[in-house]
């Protein structure tokens, strides 16, 4: 086969592979590269310390989204963690769950709100291949269940494993997850609903920027009542949802192994990969092809017959 | 199949005495047998009973999937959201399937014809296995029919799994064309295979490159989860290295399995240019192997001091972690060396057996068992075990179908 390519022919196909290799490629103009995050990117701060478990938060998101009514209350607080099967979390029936941790500092059980914590660089969006998601100024994360196509690759990514999918359906699967009430209240400029049914004000809507200020003079005013940090502040890059808490994090069911750095960080290297590949391979391996084809040409070149040979074979 | 009399099948390697076109096609379709032998030979063939026995269950089930969701024939895990379906289906059959952009690149870029024998049946093994692990991605996606929506319909050209779908399926297509020149000679297109012949080349490299970035890229796609699976089982700088790596000795093992089992269970289908050489290309295979489970052993340690995890390794998942490297990386490493150097071709392919299954086994541990560690475990549901093995029954009555009738382990003599 060897004596069928002329230079030509192979330079025709190497120009042929990249250019189909860069047309397939098209390129993102992304703001990733030093994105600070929206300034009018609303926040709630929870303060663990006025949160009695009633759960009317559970109530009102469900009403508002038309979910079905959360589960009696149990008898024992401690139901609401079930260690061998991890806390309730999230999912198709609900987009906000409260859980009860017993904890050694408290003389009550300590309660905790979850829900999408509305990152500022959103793993979920970050890893969406049809760009289902999108970060708001206002500070929501939304989700376009019309063009998702249930890879479930945001149930991977995000690092509270907050998106949950709806596997009970054949035609209408798709990702349930809190949207900060953002069609009906937060593009309004209104806060959600599981702010607005809070009794204890354990619950504060706002600007995230304000809301930091707002936790950090609570940690200093109340000195020994918080622990002196703010779970949400840096965590996978920051969150719209704040929270401060009167024991340990870790000791109230908070993931301190969520890295510091947005999720996208742990991708970036790859990504910077891939148009390298696509530019050096071709002559890489066209190289090659040359070499090796150079010396097998010398090395017939006493037995012809080879080569015919090869020739009809193919 | 019971194997077929030699002169009977001699009436499909070549044009057949009897002309006329329809006559003809049936010749090709029924391997030179009237439809009544070919249909006692498909019943008598105990293999097919069991692939029947299998299919039974196995089709209502896949039914059921479809009517009544995911959550009918797997937990529906909110936890797990990827489980066996495309922890074998997609992370397990890609890199099986990396044989045929490694053969091509060995015949084609590198010029080695005494691998020329057997790049037919690494190209058809690799375009198999990616239409599988389509097939799988198809029951496990959760809206199955929008699965072109990334190519037409909304773009997030910026993730990760974006790459791999464009390039799964540009490759898909390579791979067609690729093995185009061996469907044209059955059906008797000479053009299309003077065309393909002339942009070899170019697929090739095309191959080259989107194997590159795909195969790496399912394993970028772990990092997106740097605090979910077990550290020992995600590097985020190497992920995508370990995944392309591994690729390569498991494309090669998956041709030296597949070669092997194709001597023994149709070796009537077979020519002799396949049968005589196939010992030395298994060996040759080998060696490429070992130098590739050699690399991948070095930059998994690599990985391990880079991340200074050398504590973790005498813990519980630590242990488990050496019991995969050890079984599925060092003892078919060992194999392949010794098998090479001393000429042993069955110590070889039990070899490529255990490294096999070892990149099924750290596909499903990064996938799954490792994933989430710190949560409950996950057992799948035996239906979703069940649908698993019935897309394998259909994987292997289409490979038999091809194998049977395209020129892939025999010359077509016109």
């Amino acid at each position: 086969m060897g004596a069928k390519f002329s230079r030509r022919t192979l330079l025709k196909g190497v120009l042929a592979t990249a250019a189909s290799a860069i047309s397939m490629q098209p390129f993102k103009k992304t703001m990733a590269h030093d994105f600070q995050g929206y300034q009018s990117n609303r926040g709630v701060l929870v303060d663990l310390s006025r949160c009695i478990g009633c759960r009317n938060c559970e109530a009102a998101c469900s009403r508002e989204h038309g979910l079905a009514p959360p589960d009696e209350f149990p008898e024992n607080f401690q139901l609401l963690e079930q260690p061998t099967q991890g806390v309730r979390r999230p999912d198709q029936n609900a987009f906000t769950v409260v859980n009860s941790y017993e904890s050694a500092l408290s003389d009550h059980p300590l309660f905790k709100k979850i829900q999408c914590n509305h990152c500022l660089e959103p793993a979920c969006l970050t890893a969406c291949f049809v760009n289902a998601y999108t970060k708001t100024p206002e500070g929501a994360v939304i989700y376009d269940a019309d063009v998702c196509v249930g890879c479930r690759t945001c149930m991977v990514a995000c690092p509270f494993s907050i998106p949950a999918f709806r596997y009970d359906s054949a035609f209408e699967a798709r990702i349930m997850k809190c949207n900060f009430c953002f069609d009906s209240r937060l593009s309004k400029h209104r806060p959600p609903a599981c702010v607005e049914a809070c009794p204890m004000e354990a619950l504060t809507f706002g600007y995230r920027n304000e809301l930091l200020q707002v936790a950090r003079k609570r940690i200093r005013d109340a000195p020994g009542k918080y622990q002196n940090a703010i779970y949400g502040e840096f965590e996978a890059g920051g969150t719209s949802w704040l929270y401060i808490s009167p024991v340990p994090f870790e000791q109230a069911g908070f993931d301190l192994q969520v890295p510091r750095q947005p999720i996208l960080h742990y991708v970036k290297d790859f990504l910077a990969v891939v148009p390298m590949v696509l530019t050096i391979w071709p002559g890489l391996f066209a190289g090659l092809y040359l070499l090796a084809r150079n010396r097998k040409i010398t090395d017939d070149s006493s037995n012809h017959e080879d080569m015919s040979d090869e020739t009809i074979e193919r | 199949m019971k194997p077929l009399s030699g002169n009977l099948t001699d009436a499909v390697g070549r044009a057949p005495v009897i002309s006329g076109g329809e006559q003809r096609l049936l010749d090709k379709l029924f391997l030179g047998l009237s439809g009544r032998d070919y249909l006692t030979r498909v019943r008598t063939n105990p293999l097919n009973w069991v692939i029947c026995l299998i299919l039974v269950i196995g089709i209502p089930l896949l039914c059921q999937r479809y009517l009544y969701g995911l959550q009918a024939i797997t937990h529906g895990s909110q936890d797990y959201p990827w489980g066996v379906l495309l922890g074998f289906g997609l992370f397990g059959m890609v890199p099986l399937s990396a044989s045929g952009f490694l053969l091509s690149t060995t015949v084609e870029i590198f010029q080695r014809d005494d691998f020329r024998p057997i790049e037919r049946l690494a190209l058809l093994n690799g375009l198999l296995g990616y239409f599988f692990a389509v097939v799988f991605l198809l029951v496990d996606l959760g809206m199955p029919w929008r699965l072109t929506y990334p190519m037409v319909v909304s773009f997030g050209p910026a993730a990760v799994l974006f790459l791999v779908a464009w390039h799964v399926a540009t490759y898909l297509s390579v791979q067609v064309a690729e093995i185009l020149p061996a469907v044209s000679e059955w059906a008797g297109w000479p053009g299309v295979k003077r065309f393909i012949l002339r942009i070899t080349l170019g697929l090739t490299i095309a191959g080259i490159i989107l194997s590159t970035l795909h195969q790496g890229a399912l394993g970028a796609l772990f990092c997106y989860a740097p605090a979910k699976i077990h550290p020992l089982w995600i590097s985020p700088e190497f992920q995508w290295l370990h995944f392309f790596v591994s690729s390569i000795f498991a494309g090669l093992s998956m041709v030296i399995i597949i070669s092997w089992l194709v001597t023994k269970t149709m070796s009537w289908r077979c020519d002799q240019r396949f049968l005589s050489s196939l010992d030395n290309i298994t060996l040759g295979l080998a060696k490429g192997g070992a130098t590739a489970l050699i690399t991948y052993l070095v930059i998994k340690v690599v990985a391990v001091a880079h991340d200074q995890e050398w504590l973790l390794l005498i813990s519980g998942w630590g242990f488990y972690y050496l019991l995969e490297i050890a079984l599925g990386t060092l003892v078919p490493l060992v194999a392949f060396a010794y098998g090479v150097r001393h000429r042993r071709v069955a110590l070889v392919r039990w070899g490529a057996l255990l490294a096999v299954a070892g990149i099924i086994w750290n596909r499903l541990n990064t996938v799954m068992i490792c994933y989430n560690y710190r949560l409950h475990q996950e057992v799948p549901h035996w239906k979703e075990l069940w649908v698993v093995v019935t897309l394998l029954c259909f994987y292997f009555i289409v490979y038999r179908f091809i194998l049977y009738r395209i020129p892939v382990l025999f010359r077509w003599r016109e």
